[in-house]
């Protein structure tokens, strides 16, 4: 459990309603209203993507929608910011892939 | 129709469009995130007083007195453009066009980055970052942690992070060097943090702040600083340590930390390895202040007020006819007075828009108001932001007023 049930000053947390949504073909379960980068990181899920060149892993770094680290792709639309989007139900977030790079790889094998 | 668009939902965004509808304005404020409240919701401290201040009551508070005179509040929205089209300024946003008369930015501010060896690493987030998840979104960063960088805004979230039970086993500086500037530097550290003396976080820090603003004293104590760092509530500021390198295969595992001389330099043969699941980077806060510039409004660069500022009056108005600013764009400051500006912003815009009545003297005394609220601020981020103020709206006066002035005086003589 990952979530912050209670606390000292700002109080329990609403009970809210649990939704379902899918990331990178996996089911988790996460509260209505909350972002998808919340969702996930409760459900210990990290990375969101990898590298489009290197593949190394990403994931959300300001979580308020400055820097584009987050971005995912949803229901087939890509670069959303996994940090600004509310997860609903039903939902097919994927990370994005690594791209194969031709060029860089002609050039290495020269 | 509408008179006003607000772009942010910020402490300043909102009591902006506050006032601009108890004038009469029909006014629209757009946020991109998903709810209203801005940078106000992940805050947190206990007041001298002994109350809370609690960014999300707050929020709430602007929000609904927002709403009940009608505001509309939109959130989810983002402006990537604004242009002046006809007479009108048109807002391009991902969900269409919007167009009004008035535009009053109100965006904030954003972080510093600190990029260093293994930074990309999941697990490794902006200070910010952590306060949101934390406060706004409820969700633990992570088990075990380490804050790269010392500062109030540092300071701050680490109490949030320790009141919500989130485990920070220590505070160290970034390796010096030209991303990190000054706060790899031990004795500017020192300095900047004696400099806001009055809210050091511990009595260690609070107890030298005046004896410390000589250069001489401050050096020694950097030297005679604990190995073991300052206890704030529990987790150890080190201020003779840097973290040269974040590790940790697919995702953070520790911080590779050195210890440094009082100038920053690495002591070779020092290095260890911390480990950690998250690590925060706290780089400090500059004015987002993009869209002003698409807008094509002028800048000056005053490190006082946190780095590059759209020119701007002391009643919140830019030299683009119709576009206005508030809140952090302008300078980095705590979110009372970026409420204080709002209003006067908002009175300033319905001042332009021909509102009559006691208009004038809301707008003097929205004035007044931010300057009390600056000097009695419990948080300030800049320990010479009175400067940096003067020298915007000096700038201000030599640039646009006297020159209205000359003009003036040519067309009546
Ligand atoms: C991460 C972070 C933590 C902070 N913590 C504290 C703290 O603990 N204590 C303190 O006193 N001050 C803190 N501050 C300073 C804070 O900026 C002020 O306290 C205050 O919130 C500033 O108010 P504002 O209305 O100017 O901007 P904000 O509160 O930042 O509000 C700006 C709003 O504009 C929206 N926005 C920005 N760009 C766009 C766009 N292109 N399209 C649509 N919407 C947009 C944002 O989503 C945001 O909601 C923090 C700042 C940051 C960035
Ligand atoms: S984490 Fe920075 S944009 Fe989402």
């Amino acid at each position: 459990m990952n979530r912050i049930i209670n606390h000292p000053i700002l109080g329990k947390s609403e009970d809210r309603k649990r939704i379902s949504f899918t990331f990178n073909d996996k089911t988790y379960e996460a509260y209505e209203n909350e972002t998808i980068a919340a969702a996930l990181l409760a459900n210990g899920v990290r990375t969101l993507r990898v590298h489009e060149e290197s593949g190394t892993p990403r994931g959300f770094y300001c979580n308020i929608g400055h820097c584009m680290e987050c971005r995912v792709t949803v229901n087939n639309q890509v670069n959303i910011r996994a940090c600004l989007t509310v997860v609903e139900n039903n939902m097919i977030v994927e990370s994005g892939k690594q791209h194969p790079n031709i060029v860089k790889r002609m050039v290495e094998q020269q | 129709m509408t008179d006003v668009i607000v772009i942010g939902a910020g402490p300043a965004g909102l009591a902006g469009a506050i006032a601009c509808a108890q004038s009469g304005l029909k006014t629209v404020v757009i946020d991109e995130f998903i709810k209203p409240g801005g940078r106000l919701l992940g805050q947190l401290h206990e007041k001298p007083s002994g109350e809370w201040w609690n960014g999300i009551k707050e929020s709430d508070r602007l929000t609904k007195e927002a709403q009940d005179l009608s505001v509309n509040i939109r959130c989810g929205v983002s402006v990537y453009n604004l242009e002046k089209e006809a007479n009108k300024w048109s807002v391009h946003t991902n969900k269409g066009t919007l167009s009004a008369s008035f535009v009053l930015i109100a965006t904030g501010a954003a972080e510093y980055p600190i990029p260093l060896p293994g930074w990309t690493l999941p697990g490794v987030m902006s200070i910010g970052a952590a306060q949101v998840m934390t406060n706004v979104h409820r969700v633990q960063v992570g088990k075990k942690g380490i804050i790269i960088g010392a500062n109030i805004l540092a300071f701050a979230i680490l109490n949030e992070l320790q009141l919500a039970g989130i485990h920070v086993e220590r505070i160290v500086l970034p390796e010096k060097g030209p991303l990190s500037g000054k706060a790899g530097v031990p004795n500017e550290v020192l300095k900047s943090l004696t400099d806001a003396s009055k809210l050091a976080p511990s009595s260690f820090l609070r107890l030298g702040g005046r004896l410390m603003k000589s250069d001489g004293l401050r050096k020694m104590a950097i030297k005679f600083f604990p190995k073991n760092g300052v206890k704030m509530n529990g987790t150890p500021l080190l201020l003779r340590k840097a973290a040269v390198e974040i590790i940790g295969d697919q995702q953070v595992e520790g911080v590779r930390v050195a210890d440094i001389d009082a100038e920053g330099k690495i002591i070779l043969g020092s290095e260890k390895i911390y480990e950690a699941d998250f690590v925060c980077i706290a780089g400090g806060l500059y004015p987002l202040a993009e869209l002003a510039a698409v807008a094509g409004c002028p800048f000056q660069y005053i490190p006082e007020l946190g780095g590059h500022v759209p020119h701007h009056s002391e009643i919140m108005e830019t030299p683009l006819d119709g576009l206005f600013v508030a809140g952090n764009i302008t300078g980095i400051e705590s979110g009372k007075v970026a409420m204080a500006q709002g209003t006067t912003a908002g009175y300033s815009i319905a001042k332009r828009a021909g509102k009559g009545g006691i208009i004038d003297d809301l707008l003097q005394q929205a004035v007044q108001n931010v300057r009390t609220v600056r000097e009695q601020a419990a948080i300030q981020f800049h320990p010479e932001i009175n400067d940096g103020r003067k020298k915007i709206y000096e700038q201000w006066e030599e640039l646009y007023t006297k020159k209205q002035n000359e003009y003036d005086d040519v067309k009546i003589g």
